[in-house]
């Protein structure tokens, strides 16, 4: 009864986004209050029903209702009760389904928080929203209903979920990327209801720029929580594969990254306007495109878990008309008049363009990259693949360039700013991260290194021009505590996720330089080096989990005879499935990890084959991650932010 | 004429909603149509373990085997490991493995760790022998006959469920034999 429910209330939910869709639209066309005052209470109809339906699926996992046929593919009696509940993203149907719950959320967020927006204009990015839900919806219903049920004799126990996916990461990773994937809807919303409208002022980047920042912060998490996910959990110790779903979710935070920035300059200077909108409306084109090829099956994936050309068929119309349709209407109506205000080349506007391209081709670099394959093999001329290679040899350089601009670009000002003036600033922190640079591979390596050089170089040069600048602002300043409340949170945003920047390069440049591992075969007694570490192997011995069986090691480390931890990684087999899943065991720190994975047994369980590695800065990496998502979370407690929704909608224009 | 300058995102669009359409009609798990009963492509290339050595499909030619892409690059590949070692420890079919565009030490380090399934290695650093094979990424698994003619292709994780059907296509060859 209760999978029905949900299903009704999808099909309830269906009928409402199509409302959505179209009348306030119309309203707006015709200048209809009546009609535009429609959207707001459909926003939250639509996420009534969103809501029923996602805790109908959400009860029958909890309920082990296997008669449900998505249910009996992706879980299991035995199975733990939280991984039961994110088992509910855990497959092709169910991850749709928070697609579309997540949309449904995002359009009530925007309902309710936008009191200071024009009633066209919300009923405009209402309709919007309703339109890109409609079709989602329907797409779940016609080909990827998660309430399908087996009829009339269903399984006893369900056939479990995969083992990989039985983890923390599954949890937190998925809901934060679709929060990024789905948010960038709302700045695409905002976008074309500005074409529609017509009315491309400030004002409009101004609504829309909170809205991208969040999306953009969710995405850079849900990143962030993929590669770490990643990195203990596959039992290798990678970080980033360069894999078509991993690129799928880059793209789009390339993307996204370029607009926050372009957003910035459009409204502080009412520059850029036609470019703004066109990366609003990329940046959640390739959000649906990483949503097709992840779905469609064109591409062959770790992640691909459903993959259906009908499937891919119904996305690639979605995407036909999402991106044909605003694109045909950018083509109409973007305003390609100059901009009025004029800036000279050394200003903030040419540093932030400069920001926009570098963004853009490194996007563009990873798309190629990653259909490559697909293009070949369309026009005929055979099968090939892209390795890592590619990507690592076309984005590394590039990013260090930007990194360079990075710096340069807080100490520049809007308009105009002599050259001496930016020489004055930048001379000492380019010659102390130039310096520190050059000493650093002897202090911590053997020896020069000219990677870690450029490396460290680059991410020490954003950190202290940022600092510089910082410190600056006092330089005038009457009371250091009054100045430290001026300053915008915006402004403290952008610090933070700059540092994030240069935080994430120099843990990356670190861990791909100076990790050590090691294979060995290890019997009781035995121990191996790494290091500067002692890794003393004690055994194994057999732990029992709520749905599988492990062996489990215990390795104790020690550091010149000091003892510093005991491991326990473990070699599981899954009662359901009967794979084998290798869980490794870390001991993080913030300058490195301990990470100790377990082989083969070999000799009949008298001995194993345990991989060591040393993994130097491999926190920074997603700490660098965690850093600029805060600092685009804080740009949108700004003041600025928070009085325009109080305040009459023209004050600010 | 600035104007239409704004038409040309609409335009990229469409080439690349072309291809993608293109996309959707190919399936990546088949093998192109070209090397379907086709036989495996000569090559010359040297084994992982002895660099110094050659071997050439002469080497497998005369049973049935399997020909299986990997490399340490590829998480997949690691997922699929243990199924390529209870296949080579039934003893139903040789397997030969093909390192595709991979470190040699890594390689043998990874052999060393999780068990080698493989009868032995071809090294194929540059990726040449996987074009003329048209290898989409890693892994690939080909299952050729006592001829070295190429039946099957399977893209993607060996899966319990993928050994399954090349077992009913060998199966097959065995009762015709009979």
């Amino acid at each position: 009864m209760i999978p029905e429910i949900g299903e009704f209330a999808l099909i309830i939910a269906l009928f409402l986004s199509a409302v959505l869709a179209l009348v306030p639209m119309y309203g707006a066309a015709t200048v209809n209050e009546l009609w535009m005052s429609y959207a707001k209470p459909l926003a939250k109809g639509q996420f009534l029903f969103m809501l029923i339906s996602f805790i109908c699926l959400g009860y029958a996992f909890s309920q082990d209702d296997f008669s449900v046929i998505y249910v009996a593919q992706h879980s299991n009696s035995q199975m733990p009760i939280q991984f039961k509940l994110s088992a509910i993203w855990g497959g092709h149907e169910g991850s749709l389904l928070l697609w579309a719950f997540i949309l449904s959320g995002w359009t009530l967020a925007v309902s309710l928080f936008s009191r200071s927006l024009p009633l066209d204009m919300l009923a405009r990015v209402l309709s919007v929203m309703g339109i890109i839900a409609t079709g989602f919806i329907s797409f779940l219903l016609v080909t990827s209903s998660p309430f399908l049920r087996y009829l009339p004799s269903f399984p006893e126990d369900g056939a479990d979920l995969n083992p990989l996916l039985q983890d923390f990461g599954l949890i937190v990773h998925p809901p934060m990327l679709y929060m990024g994937y789905v948010g960038f809807s709302v700045a695409f919303s905002f976008a074309i209801a500005a074409l529609l409208s017509g009315r491309l002022d400030t004002a409009w980047a101004r609504w829309s720029r909170s809205w991208t920042n969040i999306a953009w912060a969710f995405l850079g998490l849900g990143i962030t929580l993929g590669s770490w996910w990643a990195y203990y959990e596959l039992g290798w110790g990678g970080w980033w594969f360069w894999d078509p779903v991993e690129n799928a979710s880059l793209m789009p935070w390339l993307v996204g990254t370029a607009l926050v920035h372009s957003l910035a300059a459009t409204e502080k200077r009412g520059v850029f306007k036609s470019w703004t909108l066109l990366l609003a409306i990329f940046a959640f084109s390739l959000s649906l495109l990483g949503t097709f090829l992840v779905r469609s099956g064109v591409l062959t994936s770790v992640h691909a878990f459903a993959s259906d050309p009908e499937r891919g068929f119904f996305i690639l119309m979605l995407l036909a008309i999402t991106m044909g349709g605003s694109l045909t209407l950018y083509a109409f109506k973007a305003p390609n008049v100059k901009s009025e205000s004029n800036f000279s080349w050394l200003s903030r506007e040419v540093l932030l363009l400069v920001n926009n391209v570098f963004l853009t081709v490194m996007a563009v670099t990873v798309l190629l990259g990653t259909l490559y394959p697909l293009l070949i093999d369309a026009l005929g001329a055979g099968k090939i693949s892209v390795g890592p290679p590619y990507f690592n040899a076309v984005f590394v350089p590039i990013m260090g360039t930007m990194a360079v601009a990075m710096g340069i670009s807080v100490a520049v000002r809007w308009r105009e700013t002599s050259t001496k003036v930016v020489i004055d600033k930048l001379w000492l922190p380019a010659a102390i991260s130039i310096l520190c640079g050059l000493i650093f591979p002897f202090f911590y390596g053997s020896g020069f290194d000219f990677r870690v050089f450029i490396g460290i170089s680059v991410s020490l040069w954003v950190i202290s021009t940022v600092i510089t600048e910082f410190i600056g602002k006092f330089r005038n300043a009457q009371s250091f505590s009054i100045k430290l409340k001026q300053l915008p949170f915006s402004y403290y945003g952008m610090m933070l996720a700059h540092i994030g920047v240069a935080v994430t390069a120099i843990g990356i440049t670190l861990v791909s330089t100076y990790s050590e591992e090691r294979d060995i075969r290890m019997a009781k007694g035995d121990s191996v080096e790494l290091a500067g570490y002692q890794f003393i192997f004690q055994g194994t011995h057999v732990v029992k989990g709520p749905n599988y069986v492990a062996d489990q090691a215990t390795i104790e480390v020690l550091e010149s005879g000091t003892f510093v931890v005991t491991l326990h990684p473990e070699k599981r087999r899954y009662n359901v499935k009967r794979n084998m899943m290798t869980e490794a065991d870390i001991d993080a720190g913030l300058f490195r990890d301990l990470y100790v994975a377990l082989g083969e047994p070999l000799n009949n369980g008298e001995a194993w084959a345990v991989r060591v590695h040393y993994k130097p800065y491999v926190r920074w990496l997603w700490l660098g991650g965690i850093l600029m998502a805060l600092g685009g979370l804080l740009t949108v407690a700004d003041k600025r932010y928070r009085q325009s929704k109080a305040e009459p909608e023209d004050a600010y224009v | 004429m600035s104007r239409l300058l704004l038409f040309i995102p609409l335009l990229l669009f469409f080439v690349l909603a072309a291809f993608l359409w293109k996309g959707l009609s190919i399936d990546p798990r088949e093998l192109p149509s070209a090397l379907l009963d086709k036989p495996f492509p000569e090559f010359s290339l040297s084994p992982l373990r002895e660099p110094e050595q050659i071997v050439t499909t002469k080497d497998f030619i005369g049973q049935p085997v399997l020909v299986n892409v990997w490399a340490t690059w590829c998480p997949s590949c690691r997922q699929e490991h243990e199924q390529l070692l209870a296949i080579s420890q039934s003893g139903e079919i040789p397997i030969i493995g093909l390192n595709y565009k991979d470190e040699r030490e890594l390689a043998l380090n990874w052999l060393q760790q999780l068990g080698n399934p493989y009868q032995f290695n071809i090294y194929d650093v540059d990726g040449m022998l996987g074009l003329d094979l048209g290898v989409y990424g890693a892994p690939e698994t080909y299952l050729l006959d006592a001829q070295g003619i190429i039946r099957y292709r399977h893209v993607g994780v060996l899966t319990a469920q993928a050994w399954q059907d090349l077992k009913v296509i060998i199966k097959g060859w065995d009762s015709v034999k009979n």
